[in-house]
């Protein structure tokens, strides 16, 4: 591997065991800039954790990151939330802050982390919500917005912190069907722009056109990975494909999206 | 000009004289017990766990003792250990401490309330733990414990009325006086309840502008 293709984000060999029982074992996960991988398998396998352990929201029991070649120090609290400054993440629950409206929700991180004014946090938190479509709604708290919006805040949120990957933890799960159209086509326009994303889905249709690669995980390891076009050719046998189609038939039976 | 009988004349001097220690006791003992119950119920909520059970026997022992018995102790009991305290102080450092001790439960409760997420969330952004509780939880915060807290406040302006058996002359102190001289209880104390139930509606008033003021949709009313 030259320079050039440094991954902007390596986690290696990554463990965690919560109260004995091992939910990690050993997993390695690299992104190159601009690279889009799916984490896949069924729930209980360690996709959720994973996410959490790569920007320190669960300290790693082993294992190293570095972000852009450099690793990063796990024992220096100073370090950990540089690391999260540069690394997003999407949870399937929004958390956005409940008391601060929209664009406050914005505008604290950029205040506080990294120390903008606050005219400018908020030109560029305007910004941000009109890229995910909700110009109008800057003064709405998250109680008075769906499901679906609050998760366009949560993504703006994210990207008003120019982060150089963003981790994405099933973000269309907690949604309405209906609702989650719009959450995928952000994230379709976040692709198309070249972000580098690291996602656990269930959304058969962001697994099938997204991915550069799949990797599925089962019980705490990676036993699958691969292209979406090697993986997920019918017939070929694989985990992967077998898991998709019972998605896919999941989601027929839903609605299409 | 009305004129008053004599009785009714003391009796309104002595008791609007009674109302101004009651409020010079109340301000101060609402104003330290929050500051005590904030200080402490941090502590309670988030504290290592040496120091939070410090804390834990100082709510226990305020909670579960009667306040006449504490400003026993306060004020005929420290001289005994030769500290000597006014009847005005033994009673305002009683009612902090013991009001203290019951807004610590609530504001304990409020930050034990916030959920995880907003922790995770905050954490994800690259927040340090203090910008955490500082920015996000207690904000929060204060806004689940505003109800519990005014309503100690309220409590707080009815037991002032025990300063008087420190000899701290305050509302029901002056009326007592004047009921005993007078031998007319029913008036003098229905008039004292009637000053309470005024200076009771002008801390609602003022604590339902506090909430107004701090209201946030998806906090308390809808």
């Amino acid at each position: 591997m030259n320079s050039r293709e440094i991954p902007v984000l390596q986690a290696d060999k990554i463990s965690k065991s919560f109260s004995g029982q091992r939910i990690l074992n050993r997993v390695s996960v690299n992104l190159k800039r601009g690279e889009i991988k799916v984490l896949i398998g069924p729930s209980g396998g360690g996709k959720s954790t994973l996410l959490q352990c790569i920007n320190c929201l669960v300290l790693p029991d082993e294992g190293s990151i570095s972000l852009a070649g450099a690793e990063v120090d796990l024992r220096n609290k100073k370090s950990l939330y540089q690391l999260r400054q540069q690394v997003g993440m999407i949870f399937q629950d929004f958390n956005l802050f409940d008391h601060l409206n929209a664009l406050d929700n914005i505008t604290i991180a950029l205040r506080k982390v990294k120390k903008i004014s606050r005219t400018a946090a908020e030109q560029r938190a305007r910004l941000e919500l009109e890229q995910v479509g909700l110009g109008d709604k800057t003064d709405l708290y998250p109680a008075q917005l769906s499901g679906g919006q609050k998760q366009r805040v949560a993504i703006a949120r994210a990207l008003a912190m120019d982060p150089q990957v963003l981790l994405l933890d099933e973000p269309t799960s907690a949604l309405d069907p209906e609702l989650i159209g719009e959450v995928i086509a952000v994230i379709r326009s976040l692709a198309g722009k070249g972000m580098t994303m690291l996602m656990a889905t269930h959304q058969i249709s962001l697994i099938s056109t997204l991915a550069d690669e799949i990797l599925f995980m089962e019980a705490g390891v990676i036993v699958e990975q691969g292209a979406p076009s090697q993986l997920l050719v019918p017939g070929c046998g694989s985990k992967s494909a077998g898991f998709c189609d019972r998605l896919s038939e999941l989601a027929d039976g839903e609605c299409r999206c | 000009m009305l004129t008053l009988s004599p009785f009714y004349h003391d009796l309104l001097d002595a008791l609007n004289r009674g109302l101004l220690m009651s409020v010079a006791l109340i301000v101060p003992s609402a104003c330290g017990g929050v500051l005590i119950g904030t200080l402490a119920g941090t502590v309670r909520a988030f504290g290592r766990p040496w120091i939070r059970s410090i804390v834990d026997a100082y709510a226990a022992l305020f909670r579960g003792t009667p306040l006449v018995v504490q400003l026993f102790v306060l004020y005929y009991g420290l001289p005994n250990l030769g500290l000597y305290l006014s009847p005005y102080s033994a009673a305002v450092i009683g009612f902090m401490l013991c009001s203290g001790a019951y807004q610590s439960e609530y504001v304990r409760g409020a930050l034990l309330s916030t959920k995880k997420g907003q922790y995770l969330g905050a954490q994800a952004l690259g927040f340090s733990t203090w910008q955490t509780l500082q920015s996000i939880i207690v904000p929060q915060a204060i806004r689940r414990a505003i109800h519990g807290c005014g309503n100690e406040i309220i409590y707080l302006i009815k037991y002032s009325s025990l300063a008087y058996i420190v000899t701290c002359m305050e509302l029901t102190g002056e009326g007592k006086t004047i009921a005993t001289e007078y031998f007319r209880f029913t008036e003098v104390f229905a008039v004292i309840a009637l000053y309470y139930l005024v200076l009771v509606s002008l801390a609602m008033l003022a604590l339902k502008k506090i909430e107004k003021f701090l209201y946030i949709p998806g906090f308390g009313r809808n």
